[in-house]
Formats: C-alpha cells, sequence, structure tokens
C-alpha cells in the first residue's frame, strides 16, 4: 500500500510542534541557568545570550545547601517509590485476583483518600506527626508521601494485574506452584513494565511535592530539593541564574531514573502469553 | 494414571446453583468429553476436577483419594487451557519444564523429559523461541508438550482447539487422538462442538443447565439420544423435530401422516409425543410418497445438500448426498422409515417400547 505523503509530513509537523512546545520551559530553563547575571535583565528577550556561563552550576555546587536538598529527596523520593510499589503490588493483586467481603468497602476508602484537597489535611498532619518527633525529619515526609500515594499506585497496579490473564497462575497452579509462587515466578515478571510505571510515577511525585515538605520541613537540613528552591528568593531579589542551575540538577536524576525504566515501559510482555 | 470418581457434585455461586449432583465415573485410561452449549458447567466441572473451583457439595475422588480440599498443586493432573496460557517470559522449553522443576527433578531427567515430549510434538526447532514468536498452532503443541512433559494423574482439555482455525483443528484432534492411543492417559476433555465430542470421546458427557443428560459411547448418544436436548445437540445439521399424538401402533402427525411405529410404546394412547428425525434419515420420496414442504434453501457443502424445507409451517432440514435436489423445485416430498423416527413423551424423555 502507497501511503501519501502529505498526512505523514502534517503528521510529523503536529508532533513537532507539541514537543517544541511541551519542551521550551525546559529550554529556557536551561537557557537562564547558562546566562551570566550582567546579560539576564540587559539583553532583551533572546534565544540563546550572546555569552554563556557556568558559574550558577558551580555556585550552586560548592556554595550553597543544594546538594544537601539533593541528597534529602533522593533518599525521600526513592524510599517513598520503593515502599509504595511494594504495598500497591501486594495490595492491587489482592483487588485484582480475590474476592473478600470487605473488598468494596476498602476500594471506597482508597478512593475517599483521593477526593480531600491535600491542603486541608496539612494542619492535622502536622499535629499528628509533632507528638511523634516527624516532623523537620525525612522520615516523616516518606510517611506522608506513602499514604498519600499508595491508593494511587494501588489502582495503577490492580490494572495492569488486571491484564494479565488469569490462565497464567491457574497454569502455574496445576503446573505445581502454590499461589505465592505462582505470584512471585510467573505474575510479577509480567507485571514488570507496571512496576516501572508506578515506580516512576511514585517517584516524580514524591520528587516535585512542595506543599508538605514546605509545612512539615523548616531548616535547610532536612528540606527536599523543592523547598530548597526558594532559598533562590530572597526579600529584595530573586537569584534566578542560580535557582534555574539547580533545576537543571535536579532534572538529572528524574531523567536517568526514566532513562532506567523506560525498557520496561515500553516493554508489551504479555504478548504472546493468549491467543493473540 | 488413574481413575476419577465424582460422586453427587454440586456447585453453587451464592445462591445459584450451577451444577446440580453430577454423579460420574471415570475409569483409568479412559477419554471422556464433557459437551453441551455454553454455560451448561462443562468448564465449571472440569475446573472442579483441577481444584481451581471449589466444590460445594458431594465428593470427588482422583485414585480412590478424596480431593475436595487438596490444592491443584497436589492433585497431580495436568490441564491444557482454551488460551494456551503459556508463561509469556520463558522460552518454549522453559515453559514444558516449569513443572518438572517446581517438582525439584533433576536436570538431566527434565532435559530428557522435554527432548522427548518436543519430537513426540514436533517442537524440536522451537525450544529456544518464546511464546510470542510462535503461530496458533504451534502455541497450542506447547501447551501439550506442557501436559505430557511429566506424567499426570490426568489429562484435562478445556477447550483447546477452539482457538484455531478449521483445518488446524482437524489436525490437532486427530494428534490428540492419536496421543492418547500412545500414552493411554485418563482424558477428560471439555468442548462445545459435538464433531470433536464425536471423535475423540471413549465416552460422552452430555450436559445441559448443569444437568447431566446423557452419558454413553459417541454412537449411543447419536442413536438413542436420552431425550429431546442430546437428540438436538449431537448430529449436524440438527435433528428435525415434529409435533405429534402417540396411539397404539404409531404415530400421527399434525397434518394427519400416520407412521406406524415397528414396536409399540409405554405410552398411553392419544398422548403427546415429539418425533425426531435426522436430516440424514430423511427420503426424498417421490410422486405420492411421504409428505410435502416448502423448499426455503439449498445449501451445498460439496460433500452433500443440506435443504432448508418448512414442513406444517415449522423449519425442517434434510440431508442428502443426491445433487439433484440441487435444482429442487418450489415443493418436495419427504419421507422417513419409522426405525430412524426417535419418539419423545411430554417431558422430551426418549419413549422406550413397551416390553
Amino acid at each position: 500500500m502507497k501511503t501519501s505523503l502529505l498526512p505523514t509530513i502534517a503528521h510529523r509537523l503536529a508532533l513537532l510542534g507539541y514537543i517544541v512546545f511541551a519542551l521550551f520551559p525546559l529550554f529556557w530553563l536551561l537557557k537562564v541557568s547558562v546566562t551570566p547575571n550582567d546579560l539576564l535583565y540587559s539583553e532583551g528577550v533572546r534565544m540563546w545570550p550572546s555569552r554563556t556561563t557556568w558559574e550558577h552550576y558551580s555556585f550552586v555546587l560548592q556554595h550553597s545547601a543544594f546538594p544537601t536538598f539533593f541528597k534529602n529527596s533522593l533518599i525521600v523520593s526513592g524510599s517513598t517509590a520503593i515502599i509504595v510499589t511494594i504495598c500497591a503490588s501486594l495490595s492491587g493483586y489482592a483487588l485484582s485476583r480475590f474476592n473478600f467481603r470487605a473488598k468494596y468497602w476498602i476500594v471506597g476508602l482508597m478512593l475517599l483518600t483521593q477526593m480531600f484537597p491535600l491542603v486541608m489535611l496539612v494542619a492535622p498532619i502536622f499535629k499528628i506527626l509533632t507528638p511523634l518527633g516527624l516532623t523537620n525529619s525525612l522520615t516523616g515526609l516518606i510517611v506522608v508521601y506513602t499514604a498519600f500515594n499508595v491508593p494511587f499506585a494501588t489502582f495503577l497496579m490492580q490494572s495492569f494485574f488486571d491484564g494479565i490473564p488469569k490462565d497464567l497462575e491457574e497454569a502455574a497452579m496445576i503446573d505445581g506452584a502454590t499461589k505465592f509462587t505462582a505470584f512471585r515466578e510467573i505474575i510479577l515478571p509480567l507485571t514488570l513494565p507496571g512496576i516501572a510505571a508506578t515506580l516512576g510515577f511514585v517517584f516524580t511525585a514524591a520528587w516535585s511535592e512542595l506543599l508538605f515538605a514546605l509545612m512539615l520541613i523548616n531548616g535547610n537540613n532536612a528540606a527536599t530539593f523543592p523547598v530548597g528552591l526558594l532559598t533562590f528568593v530572597s526579600k529584595f531579589s530573586v537569584d534566578f541564574g542560580q535557582m534555574m542551575a539547580a533545576g537543571v540538577l535536579a532534572l538529572i536524576p528524574a531523567a536517568l531514573f526514566f532513562l532506567l525504566i523506560q525498557r520496561y515501559l515500553v516493554q508489551g510482555l504479555t504478548a504472546g502469553a493468549v491467543k493473540g | 494414571m488413574a481413575s476419577i470418581d465424582i460422586q453427587n457434585v454440586k456447585k453453587a455461586y451464592g445462591h445459584v446453583q450451577v451444577l446440580h449432583d453430577i454423579d460420574l465415573q471415570i475409569k483409568d485410561g479412559e477419554f471422556v468429553v464433557l459437551v453441551g452449549p455454553s454455560g451448561c458447567g462443562k468448564s465449571t466441572l472440569l475446573r472442579m476436577i483441577a481444584g481451581l473451583e471449589g466444590v460445594t457439595g458431594g465428593e470427588m475422588r482422583i485414585d480412590g483419594k478424596r480431593v475436595n480440599e487438596l490444592h491443584p498443586k497436589d492433585r497431580d493432573i495436568a490441564m491444557v487451557f482454551q488460551s494456551y496460557a503459556l508463561y509469556p517470559h520463558m522460552n518454549v522449553a522453559g515453559n514444558m519444564s516449569y513443572s518438572l522443576k517446581l517438582r525439584k527433578t533433576a536436570k538431566e531427567k527434565i532435559a530428557s523429559a522435554v527432548a522427548s515430549a518436543a519430537s513426540k510434538l514436533g517442537l524440536d526447532p522451537l525450544l529456544d523461541r518464546r511464546p510470542r514468536a510462535l503461530s496458533g498452532g504451534q502455541r497450542q503443541r506447547v501447551a501439550m508438550g506442557r501436559a505430557i512433559v511429566r506424567q499426570p494423574k490426568a489429562f484435562l482439555f478445556d477447550e483447546p482447539l477452539s482457538n484455531l482455525d478449521a483445518r488446524l483443528r482437524e489436525q490437532m484432534r486427530a494428534e490428540i487422538k492419536k496421543m492418547h492411543g500412545d500414552l493411554k492417559a485418563t482424558s477428560i476433555y471439555v468442548t462445545h462442538d459435538q464433531i470433536e465430542a464425536m471423535t475423540l470421546a471413549d465416552r460422552i458427557v452430555a450436559m445441559h443447565g448443569g444437568v447431566v443428560q446423557q452419558v454413553g459411547a459417541p454412537l449411543e448418544l447419536y442413536d438413542r439420544p436420552a431425550n429431546i436436548f442430546v437428540a438436538g445437540f449431537i448430529g449436524s445439521p440438527g435433528m428435525n423435530f415434529l409435533e405429534a399424538t402417540y396411539h397404539a401402533g404409531g404415530v400421527t402427525l399434525k397434518d394427519g401422516t400416520v407412521i406406524a411405529l415397528p414396536a409399540p410404546l409405554a405410552l398411553a394412547d392419544g398422548a403427546k409425543v415429539t418425533v425426531g428425525i435426522r436430516p440424514e434419515h430423511v427420503v426424498m420420496g417421490g410422486e405420492g410418497i411421504g409428505m410435502v414442504a416448502g423448499v426455503d434453501l439449498v445449501e451445498p457443502t460439496g460433500f452433500g445438500i443440506i435443504l432448508h424445507l418448512s414442513l406444517h409451517g415449522l423449519a425442517f432440514k434434510v440431508f442428502t448426498l443426491d445433487r439433484a435436489a440441487l435444482s429442487a423445485g418450489p415443493t418436495v416430498r419427504v419421507a422417513f422409515s419409522p426405525q430412524h423416527l426417535h419418539v419423545f413423551d411430554g417431558q422430551g424423555n426418549r419413549c422406550v417400547p413397551s416390553s
């Protein structure tokens, strides 16, 4: 079949337009991060500064608390992503495969947690965490993030498990596997794309969370990176160059993370399991 | 290999009972086919034997041992699924050896078992492939290989051929039959396809509405169906049914045609009955013989011709090998001999001759 050229070109152009639109803010981040301070306001709107510099990066890395923020964020987001994914895999599997009496109510309750605007919950959570000594601590943040991400991640994982034919586990059980062996050796390997997606989703959600981090943390020691970015805003000025440099650096782990898991995100592992 | 005893087995989901008091004794090495329309409970019964569904009531024994509460893994049975259910992340060899690995069989033993199963099924060149790189027929073979690689007590087949195209289905059907001849393994085979049932079975179990309608050898079900359901289900094209009244010595059809029966039946005079006649037993009559029927449709199958008629306003089918039927006029004359007539009483059960 001969495809005509025009629709293909139009299709590619539309995609290109969207990519430019979506990536432009990132480009601007990069551009400002390498623009020397003296050119920032003097050159007008230009796509690229006439002179570039790495001084913002070196300042951020050597003279600011950014490395601490970065490390904190990595700990919080990484731990949250792992804990949430483990919990969500188990509960998602249960919701997908088992019928139990309270299932309806548990799902309802989990949906309920997603209904409240987080702002409403900041005060009560602060009240709960203070006596436990969990404010101003990374552990506190991990607990809160985990609690808020588990329901959605559970639904996400459930839909991935739903996509795996039940026949596979039954075949495994008839082959001589216990329910748990079937889960571990047959279902889990097939859910890797789902697990990768959940990890990625939770990681980025925790990585960019500002509200709770701002409310529960004061001081630089336990601050995560979004809170840390605000230190570049002082009473009288905003240090855009350093802020953008920090932003670019903060993008790196998220980008690396997705690079690592993208293999699983795109892989259609279940192909060929059943008639297709 | 083993015998399977099913005694008074029931299955209910909540208040809905889907299987009613199933009694079935399957002998060692026997090939039993459960056949029936969708929703008749045949797959549920198979899954209960496998242990994938719980037993609500009654008792199930494999080799004399009660298995009601036994986990599927401890029943030592193999099952071929309609969807094949191959493990997509394992290659063909991995799929076939998984059950042996779980049983901690020695590596050399696994290798030889897989090799012999693979050569039996012509899978040798495919052992390294993943299921997604196989055609439907090859996947089906792998599913069979996975079952025969260990010597289980029984093979269960859940509509294993229904995802294949017609030609492949025919070929695999013959292979399954051959394999059963070689292995002499107790097999239970679920299908809605009565051709598969007729060709494969030592005994057929016809099911409808969660109740066993008849158990018997294929030709027994064809020749002496126990009730209208079995009569209509077994045979293709399906049996024709006509309303009639019984009187000593014969039946009278609606239009007044009287057909004498070879032997009197255990029925009262004037009882309403249904008579059945298979399309292949109907004779196209010449002038003056039989009844006049209108021709609705002529279907040549190549081998023979199916005529769709209307007789007394009812659909009536005739299967004939006579090509002259292709040029049948608007009406034909049909007749049938009494020994091919099946008579069913008001409840739809087969009427037996009075002794």
